[in-house]
């Protein structure tokens, strides 16, 4: 039998995953895809929640399914910035590296 | 889905760590659609592991990533990263080891409830769209305006100097 647990658990490693991608990896695309993944994990948390609080009347809480709804939302047109954000860069510096753009360091 | 996931980071071809997204974000899709919720499995298909990815894609092949693998790995930087993602997943799991509600299974939906069962009166984008324009239309116009300033802010950005 599958459980809440289990669901919070693959979401807990997937955020995992994504914060160690943020955290090691130098390219700020792979950096996006990884602030994707840890999106998509509070998601997987938000509808397995949403699933197990079942109303009287039988049906899953759609509030969280909708909060889920805004955050895809919201992460699109993150991803739209971000990327545009990127090709800008890129344009000015040639390169997609964190370490090469530090003008703004201390 | 989770060694996708993990293929996302450990891939030193972006190329390579796009497409690993594209399994990793169709197989939780097959997760949300496994836990009853249909729109939010097929929302995330299609916004997903179509428009994101697609525009992830775009982005490397316009960008032409290839410097990326001559580069060495800094591997002190590396190793703290993966010590404070170790103790948040420590923290993690001993916090739903804890939660009492975690080693429960899900109670049954009401046959009703269920999309194309028999009986039902509705599925679940009709309750979804029905709570969206009811009890959250102020924040869904507030993400019209979000998507709308994205959007302008996209084209100011990505736009050439023309001076």
């Amino acid at each position: 039998m599958v459980t809440l647990g289990d669901y919070l658990l693959v979401s807990g490693v997937l955020f995992t995953i994504g914060f160690a991608g943020v955290m090691v990896r130098r390219n700020i695309i792979i950096i996006l895809m990884a602030l994707e993944l840890m999106l998509n994990a509070a998601n997987l948390s938000l509808v397995a929640f949403s699933r197990f609080h079942v109303d009287p009347t039988g049906a899953p809480n759609y509030n969280a399914q909708v909060f889920v709804f805004f955050i895809i939302t919201v992460a699109a047109a993150e991803v739209a910035v971000g990327l545009a954000i990127v090709v800008a860069l890129f344009r000015l510096r040639q390169t997609t590296h964190v370490e090469d753009i530090s003008s703004l360091k201390f | 889905m989770l060694i996708f996931g993990a293929a996302v980071i450990i891939n030193r071809n972006p190329v390579a760590s796009a497409l690993s997204l594209v399994v990793s974000f169709l197989a939780l899709a097959a997760l949300f659609i496994s836990l009853d919720a249909y729109f939010i499995g097929i929302i995330q298909v299609l916004v997903y592991a179509g428009a994101i990815m697609v525009l992830f894609l775009f982005i490397i092949m316009l960008l032409d990533l290839r410097a990326e693998k001559l580069r060495k790995i800094n591997w002190i930087a590396s190793a703290g990263g993966l010590v404070v993602a170790l103790a948040l997943i420590i923290q993690i799991f001993a916090v739903i080891g804890r939660f009492g509600a975690a080693n429960k299974p899900f109670p049954p939906l009401a046959r009703h409830v269920l999309s194309g069962a028999e009986g039902s009166t509705s599925d679940d984008v009709h309750r979804i769209g029905l709570s969206l324009f009811t009890n959250y239309n102020l924040p869904f116009q507030i993400i019209g305006i979000v998507i709308l300033v994205a959007t302008i802010g996209v084209v100011m950005l990505s736009r050439r100097e023309t001076r």
